[in-house]
């Protein structure tokens, strides 16, 4: 082997990067080169394994095995200690930041230079006088963190890198909290980083980003890395392709929908999430009995937000929701269970189901006031049992055994839980998120026919999902959701790469 | 209080792992029993014949039992719900106070069983009120219940004290107490009860505060695993976000629970008030709030296995006493420090065999939750 | 007004003496919860530290072997917390009741086993406590109007951990605000995962800062039972770790507040005291003990959020799990 030249050696190297969390597989056989001087994109849905793999490098997860080169030399990064002193950075989703302290604070957090702050202060602000002038980076260092707007608080989180000298500076989702002008902001510091001879690995879902600031783009998706291209060589719609995947075509059989009455209609609903960002901004739909309406869009453009401020769990900021023609928007989910509306939410573990409980008991996860589950106070046991029985052969829940903890139940088997749930009410509304995350093929095909079969009864049913290929198949209208607001309504048999650009906010650019 | 969902078998789960870590409790006791000089087993036999040995022993466990078990249901009720109350001796202290004023009301005038009935409401009345407060301020403005609770404790014994040495104390008496309850507000024993089995019960306060914490061990299990409040209750405790989405309201279901596990402590009262002392004087409580604490987490919050922690720490308070009288180099507060290293071990430090366990009994789960995941 | 003066000085006096245990059990508490740990253990390492030192204290007679083996029990007992909360990710109000049951029962067994008095330790000969100072020229000032008392009644006259205590507020707040520690203690309190990501084991931080927990209750207990008092009485602490929690909770965490706090406290059990059975004209007698419950409803009224806002440490209470 030649020894490398400086200038094609990467600066990092990943070689068969492989991770696994208990039973989710989130990294498999990764390789990824990334040249030094070079702004380098990482795109794929959420879920698609970026986070872990830029954890690995920083340090904060162990690889099951691979192998980590930085500048043409392997090195093994136990902790962030070794990935800060191989001169990586990492701006994290969610700040790393101590918010009740000063920027300056903040950034001498773990290079103090010494035991007492008094000398570190004093480096730590002349220091940060220099990176600033040279990166343009401008911050109060004596502002409390709590005190700044989030576009600021990432600065302090790139100044704190820069502090610790990283020549690579990793940047995971960085612009899902900040407004338009904030995230061009952060893309000119960029350039300015690289101009400055730093490499920058941005990792992102949104393909605008990596359209206008890569050089080179690697693509995600379901844990493995599926494509690298150079950013110039390729366009967005190939990527959204890359990303969402050519799945195995679920055909879901079912005839032309016969849409009823309006049941479910948004009307200019606003979403604010606890720090205030809006996540839904002034959306209106409607949703017919008889039809399933689907929801389309890369993950964390609020969608979530949408779902749950329709099913009373969050509350919407403005805007009102009509179930059946009568506002619902300030009821709670178990006065809107009692008006009909079904929900089959996105995350079952934490909210769908009480893993701890035993597969009968959530059966009756929010019905149980359900008069037909009570003797007065008291539970009707025998009733509950027989119903969740029932279910069980109806949905083929395996295994059959509804005293077993939940826990113990597959994915699919656990969605069917909950479906079955949902769905036996008779609701007039359905709301569905993800119904088939994590759920392996046989029950996914299973789940399709059931909604469908729902929808056939004269139901009106919302669907969330990521997956393309799902709304595609099940949908009878489709609407895409970027950056909080539905940016279309694809004709029902649109393309899927004329969906992807919409849901790249491709169709929103071109209507500005 | 949620476990990491392990792989273990239930009754590894179940039986094992805790009856592992209480007897590693013990094991430590032995140890500094050891360290003083003495021989560890000779104590437990001391100690069990004390508490075991005859009539009077027995039943005087009992009775310690009853406080325990009162107690021990307080915490464990909470525990669902996911909140530590550790404000148990203010609810009892409390308690006394409303059995005392019904007691003090009706003594004269009706028998014990009507007594009895009043001073039972009036007394779970007025936990649950002592535990208003803390709760009503976690539900609403989120201060954290176990110093509110904790602070109530002390206010509770001032409280006490005012009232006793100012309030209710009659006139010309010089101790802080109440004047002796007559017949109809006292708690018979429960000597018949002994006599079925041949023993006597001697001169133990045991007495009918056993049944009625019986009964509430009966209507604890039913309120938890039976009703749907119960349901609701242990919704919010596993899973705080399913509960959101079965919309379950928040603040109603802590202020409730936390009323109830409230009561349930103040019933504890009627022991020692109405059922042996006759007579409501200060530190009647004697941390019985917080063997509570150590009676749930070795009970893992479930009644049958409170009852069963609750007659084991009934033995050791029994028994201590004994053990310090046949052992003199002993003292009876042991019983206080294997309390403590009971709470430690099946407590704070109840997950530390799991590894182990999991290591020992990893290949016989296996197949269940591989034909479970087989069978998707 | 003279007598009324003096009345002032010596309840000043009794403020001072006790407040002491209490200050140095609210910054150990301090260091334990800005960390991220809830230590509701105080009370039971003040009074296992206090029978430590009077235990050594009478064997070996010397007063500075007791408060070593004080700091040695509070830290012993900082890092069974430490094992519990830590490494084993257990719940920090548990293992902290636990500590208390466990430091109340063996300090009586041990005490009844080693001296035979029933969980008392011996009495002290003064040589074997930390007595009383008197600071120069005490006597020369002493009959100096409203100075004289207050310098030789109040300042001079106290033992040296009376002093320490003092001194040992400006000394954590400059641990606390001017140290790398410190820095570092502040923030893995509030963001653990700040610490992690900047190259800091989140878990030596936190087992350091229980250390100094330790160290500090140590202190407390050697006061009470070395200097305050003459021997270990049985449950000598008596709630003062409480008291000390309920004034770190009100004085939100901060050195200069808990000193504050913690005179406030000790002047109303001083006043409660000293006003036991006196009849105020039109009023009647004096609830003392409302006076002593004081602190306590004070505290509940300031975490209600009616009185400004106690928010603790953010992490508090939280076990730190990187992994998913």
């Amino acid at each position: 082997m030649n020894a490398p030249t400086a200038a094609s050696t990467p600066a990092i190297e990943l070689v068969g990067i492989d991770k696994r969390f208990g039973p989710v597989h989130a990294n498999k056989n990764i390789n990824l080169s990334v040249a030094k001087g070079s702004i380098h994109g990482i795109i794929g849905e959420n879920g698609a394994g970026k986070s872990t793999l830029m954890s690995i490098l920083y340090g904060f997860y162990h690889a099951d095995s691979g192998q980590i080169l930085v500048d043409g030399k392997e090195i093994r990064i136990t902790d962030s200690q070794t990935a800060i002193q191989a001169g990586i950075g990492m701006v994290h989703q969610h700040f790393m930041l101590v918010e009740n302290f000063s920027v300056l604070e903040n950034v001498m957090l773990g290079v103090e230079g010494g035991p007492l702050l008094k000398r570190g202060v004093a480096a730590v602000r002349a220091e940060l006088g220099r990176i600033e002038r040279e990166y343009g980076l401008e911050v109060d260092p004596d502002a409390l963190i709590e005190d700044l707007p989030v576009g600021k608080q990432q600065r302090v989180e790139i100044l704190k890198a820069l502090y610790r000298g990283a020549e690579v500076l990793i940047l995971d989702e960085p612009t899902g909290v900040l407004t338009p002008a904030e995230a061009d902001h952060l893309f000119r510091m960029l350039a300015q980083l690289k101009a400055q001879g730093k490499t920058v690995i941005l990792i992102t879902h949104k393909l605008r980003e990596i359209m206008a600031i890569t050089d080179t783009v690697s693509v995600m998706r379901r844990g493995e890395m599926v494509a690298t291209r150079k950013t110039s060589e390729t366009t967005m719609a190939e990527l959204a392709e890359l990303m969402v995947g050519r799945r195995v075509l679920l055909r879901v059989e079912k005839d032309e929908a016969k849409p009823g009455p309006v049941i479910l209609s948004v009307e200019n609903l606003t979403v604010k999430d606890a720090r205030g960002v809006t996540m839904v901004d002034n959306v209106s739909f409607q949703v017919r009995a008889g039809e399933i309406v689907g929801i389309a869009g890369v993950a964390g453009n609020g969608q979530s937000e949408l779902l749950e401020a329709i099913a009373g769990i969050r509350k919407p900021a403005s805007g009102r929701i009509l179930l059946n023609g009568e506002p619902v928007e300030r009821l709670d989910p178990a006065k809107l269970r009692k008006k009909g509306l079904a929900h089959v939410p996105e995350d079952r573990h934490h909210m769908g189901l009480v893993l701890a409980f035993e597969e009968y008991e959530n059966a009756i996860l929010g019905y149980q006031d359900d008069p037909k589950y009570l003797k007065g106070p008291f539970l009707d046991i025998d009733a509950i049992r027989k119903d969740a029985v029932a279910r069980i052969e109806d949905y083929d829940i395996r295994p059959a055994d509804p005293r077993l903890k939940t826990a113990n139940f597959s994915g699919g088997n656990q969605q069917k839980i909950v479906l079955a749930r949902e769905i036996e009410r008779d609701p007039a509304c359905l709301l569905v998120g993800q119904p088939t995350r994590g759920v392996d093929i046989g029950a996914i095909e299973f789940i399709h026919k059931r909604l469908v079969a729902l929808r056939d009864q004269g139901k009106a049913i919302l669907l969330v999902s990521v997956e393309l290929d799902e709304i595609r198949s099940l949908s009878d209208r489709i609407l895409v959701m970027f950056a909080g607001t539905i940016v279309g309504e694809p004709a029902p048999h649109a393309g899927e790469q004329e969906i992807g650009l919409m849901m790249a906010g491709i169709g929103r650019e071109a209507a500005e | 209080m949620s476990a990491p969902l392990g792989t273990l078998p239930r009754w590894v789960n179940y039986g094992l792992l805790p009856l592992l870590n209480v007897a590693v409790a013990f094991a430590v006791s032995g140890l500094v029993v050891l360290f003083i000089g003495e021989n560890p087993i000779d104590a437990v036999q001391y100690l069990v014949v004390g508490a075991l040995g005859d009539g009077e022993g027995i039943a005087f466990t009992l009775y310690y039992a009853t406080n325990f078990i009162f107690t021990g249901l307080a915490v464990a009720v909470a525990f669902h719900g996911g909140l530590f109350n550790i404000g148990g001796e203010g609810q009892i202290y409390l308690g006394g106070l409303g059995a005392a004023f019904a007691a003090l009301a009706l003594d004269r005038y009706m028998p014990w069983y009507v007594t009895a009935v009043v001073a039972t409401a009036a007394a779970f009345a007025f936990g649950a009120l002592w535990a208003l407060i803390p709760a009503w301020l976690q539900a609403k403005r989120g201060s954290h219940i176990v110093i509110t609770t904790i602070m109530f404790n002390f206010i509770a014994a001032s409280l006490m004290v005012y009232l006793l040495v100012h309030v209710i104390k009659p006139p010309g008496n010089m101790s802080p107490q109440t004047r002796l309850f007559e017949e109809g507000g006292q708690l018979p024993k429960l000597g018949w009860l002994m006599q079925w089995f041949g023993l006597d019960i001697g001169a133990a306060p045991f007495n009918v505060s056993f049944l009625i914490a019986l009964v509430a061990v009966v209507a604890v299990w039913l309120l938890i695993w039976r009703t749907r409040f119960g349901y609701e209750i242990r919704t919010m405790g596993t899973n705080a976000t399913a509960a959101v989405y079965a919309g379950i309201p928040y603040v109603k279901t802590v202020v409730v629970t936390m009323l109830i596990s409230g009561g349930l402590a103040g019933m504890m009262a009627l022991n020692p008030v109405m059922g042996d002392a006759g007579k409501l004087q200060i530190d009647f409580p004697a941390g019985a709030g917080f063997v509570g604490i150590a009676v749930a987490l070795m009970g893992r919050s479930h009644p049958v296995g409170i009852v069963i922690a609750s007659i084991l720490f009934g033995v050791l308070y029994q028994g201590g006493a004994a053990l310090a009288f046949d052992m003199p180099n002993i003292s009876r507060e042991v019983i206080i420090l294997i309390q403590g290293l009971v709470i430690l071990f099946a407590g704070a430090l109840e997950h530390m065999f799991r590894p182990a366990l999991i290591a020992i009994f990893a290949a016989k789960p296996k197949s269940r939750t591989a034909s479970a995941a087989g069978a998707a | 007004m003279e007598s009324l003066f003096a009345d002032l000085i010596q309840i000043f006096a009794a403020t001072v003496r006790l407040s002491v245990p209490l200050i140095f059990t609210a910054l150990a508490g301090l260091y334990a919860e800005r960390s991220g740990i809830f230590d509701i253990g105080l009370e039971g390492k003040m009074l296992f530290s206090a029978f430590s030192a009077a235990s050594v204290a009478t064997v070996t007679g010397s007063p500075w072997l007791g408060l070593f083996a004080a700091i040695l029990t509070g830290v012993l007992l900082s890092l069974v917390h430490g094992f519990a909360s830590i490494t084993q990710r257990g719940n920090q109000i548990i293992s902290g009741v636990a500590i208390n049951f466990i430091a109340s029962g063996l300090t009586i067994l041990l005490g009844n086993a080693w001296f035979g008095q029933g969980g008392r330790t011996p009495q002290l000969a003064n040589s074997a406590r930390f007595t009383e100072i008197t600071l120069p020229f005490a006597a020369e000032i002493a009959p100096i109007p409203f100075l004289g008392p207050l310098y030789s009644g109040l300042i001079s006259g106290q033992n040296i951990l009376v002093y320490l205590a003092f001194l040992a507020v400006p000394f954590t707040w400059w641990v606390l605000y001017r140290t790398r520690f410190g820095l570092r203690v502040r923030a893995v309190g509030e963001n653990p995962g700040a610490v992690d990501t900047a190259g800091i084991s989140v878990t030596w931080l936190r087992y350091r800062a229980l250390i100094c927990c330790g160290i500090l209750a140590g202190f407390a207990g050697t006061y009470l039972s070395v200097a305050q008092s003459a021997s270990f009485i049985r449950e000598m602490s008596a709630g003062k770790g409480y008291i000390a929690l309920a004034a770190l909770v009100f004085a939100k965490w901060k050195p200069l507040n808990v000193l504050l706090t913690c005179l406030l406290f000790g002047f109303l059990d001083a006043a409660s005291i000293r006003l036991q059975g006196t009849i105020i004209p039109g009023m009647g007698e004096v609830p003392v003990q409302l006076i002593q419950a004081l602190p306590y409803i004070l505290t509940v009224v300031l975490l209600a959020g009616f009185i400004g806002k106690a928010i603790p440490p953010k992490a508090g209470g939280v076990p730190y799990v990187k992994e998913r």
